[in-house]
């Protein structure tokens, strides 16, 4: 899919009327289209081409890759760094920032230098506890949390000024994310908490895994009680398990992940768990979808990203639409790059 | 102490009602206070402040209070500083990702907050970020200053 405004694939698009920033993640979630994003797991290494090719791995299959911020509290290449190689290519990154590391001066350099490199799309996070990765003795900054990081990055794009007032002389013209937990306690308010983050500056969430459908579909439901449905679009969390042991190792260990019963019964019982794991995956999206006020899927396979594209083919929730990848279209990049 | 900090959750109504009619006297008091000077006051008074409120609420003494905002659940006591709403991994217990022996202190503020008159719609409000200026200031002092018009 090409937007006829589209220069040369990759680079900045015209900002519609409407729009926050010149990103092709935005086009398409605007244009009502099923988006699909995946995540980057940054590598351990400061080698650019190991940025590359666990981008590579998503050609085709998604409309913007998510760069992580040291998730589970581990240490590896700065988000920042993982998104400025990629438009380079001209790949759509989101950019995740965490509250963990940085305090308000630094986040509000790295949003500017963000843009500057021309990432589109900031998904603000509060970000796991030190004592969950490998350097618990850290401090843990947070001095912001996930809300008032969202009113942080809304005053420096809409209202052209820092926190302190100062006035800044080009915004960052970025769409705002965040997550959401529909499956964490107090459940009860989870819905508030989405109404609370749309109303900082989210205009865009991606969740947590989810593997409880009914209760993704009790939040949607209070998610349209508050008003919301058409003032943030929600991408929900999904991923392969590799096997029921995985499975039951997840849901203990990683904070905020809910794992049914039922699923881990299901995987057990399968002669081929990372099979059944993947068909699981493809049935969860495509009943996902059918949801009204879903308009994504975020795939999140730690070391197993290679899965995401199979799992997304068979889903059919794409429609045929090729998602832009650097090479896809080489005859109209030279045409357009030429004119 | 954690055990009376879940007994002001319990009691969250009485402890906001009683909250109400201190602030009122407090404020009603102002000529007095400016009398006797802010500035002398400060130390005097942030130390009652932190005996009386570090005993009910595990008070971090933050500077800007908004227990009434948060069921009478200090935020200040989430691992991470956490002053809008529960983070992503609260676990199926209810319990707090950071320590898993201590409730989640948000789970605890949407509790004690459906026991307040109000108490939900308090919840609703964005909080900004904290001005880390104020830690170890009154809380109460500063509200009355603000009730009154009197901050610079």
């Amino acid at each position: 899919m090409i937007f006829e405004d589209e220069p040369v694939p990759g680079y900045p698009l015209p900002i519609l009327p409407g729009h926050s920033s010149p990103g092709r993640f935005e086009r398409v979630l605007r244009a009502g289209h099923f988006a699909v994003t995946s995540e980057l797991a940054p590598p351990d290494s400061a080698d650019p081409e190991d940025v590359y090719r666990r981008a590579r791995i998503f050609d085709g299959h998604v409309d913007a890759i998510n760069a992580t911020d040291g998730s589970g509290a581990n240490c590896h290449m700065s988000s920042l760094a993982v998104c400025a190689l990629l438009t380079r290519m001209g790949y759509a990154p989101v950019m995740q920032i965490s509250c963990r590391d940085k305090n308000r001066i630094a986040i509000q350099g790295d949003i500017l230098g963000g843009a500057a490199m021309g990432v589109c799309n900031l998904l603000c996070l509060t970000g796991d506890g030190v004592q969950a990765g490998d350097h618990p003795q850290a401090v843990p900054v947070f001095d912001l949390d996930s809300l008032s990081l969202l009113e942080t990055a809304r005053t420096l794009r809409d209202e052209h000024q820092f926190l302190s007032g100062r006035k800044i002389s080009y915004a960052p013209r970025v769409l705002l994310g965040a997550a959401e937990n529909p499956f964490a306690k107090p459940l009860e308010w989870r819905a508030q908490r989405l109404a609370k983050k749309v109303a900082a500056g989210a205009q865009f969430i991606q969740t947590q895994f989810c593997y409880d459908v009914p209760l993704l579909r009790a939040f949607m439901l209070q998610v349209e009680e508050l008003g919301l449905l058409d003032k943030v679009f929600i991408l929900v969390g999904v991923g392969p398990l590799r096997s029921a042991k995985a499975a039951e190792w997840i849901r203990t260990h990683v904070p905020g992940v809910h794992i049914p019963d039922e699923i881990i019964g299901r995987l057990a019982s399968a002669s081929d768990g990372a099979l059944e794991g993947r068909k699981l995956c493809i049935e969860l999206i495509q009943e996902i979808r059918t949801i009204k006020g879903v308009h994504g899927v975020h795939v999140m396979a730690y070391r197993q990203e290679e899965t995401v594209a199979e799992i997304i083919e068979r889903s059919g929730v794409l429609g045929g639409r090729v998602p832009w990848y650097p090479g896809r279209d080489p005859q109209t990049n030279t045409n357009r790059m030429a004119s | 102490m954690y055990a009376l900090r879940q007994w002001s959750v319990r009691h969250a109504r009485g402890l906001n009602a009683f909250y109400r009619g201190f602030e009122s006297v407090l404020v009603a008091l102002h000529p007095l206070w400016k009398r006797l000077g802010y500035q002398r006051l400060e130390r005097p008074v942030a130390a009652v402040e932190r005996s009386v409120k570090g005993l009910l609420f595990d008070c971090r003494m933050c500077g800007q209070c908004i227990l009434s905002s948060t069921g009478m659940s200090c935020p200040m006591n989430c691992p991470k500083n956490l002053r809008n709403g529960p983070c992503g991994g609260v676990r199926a217990d209810g319990h707090c990702e950071v320590r898993p022996e201590m409730k989640c202190v948000w789970t605890e503020a949407v509790a004690g907050s459906a026991r307040i008159p109000g108490g939900m719609e308090a919840l609703r409000p964005v909080q900004v970020a904290v001005d880390r200026r104020l830690q170890g200031r009154s809380s109460w002092l500063r509200v009355v200053r603000e009730r009154v018009g009197d901050l610079e």
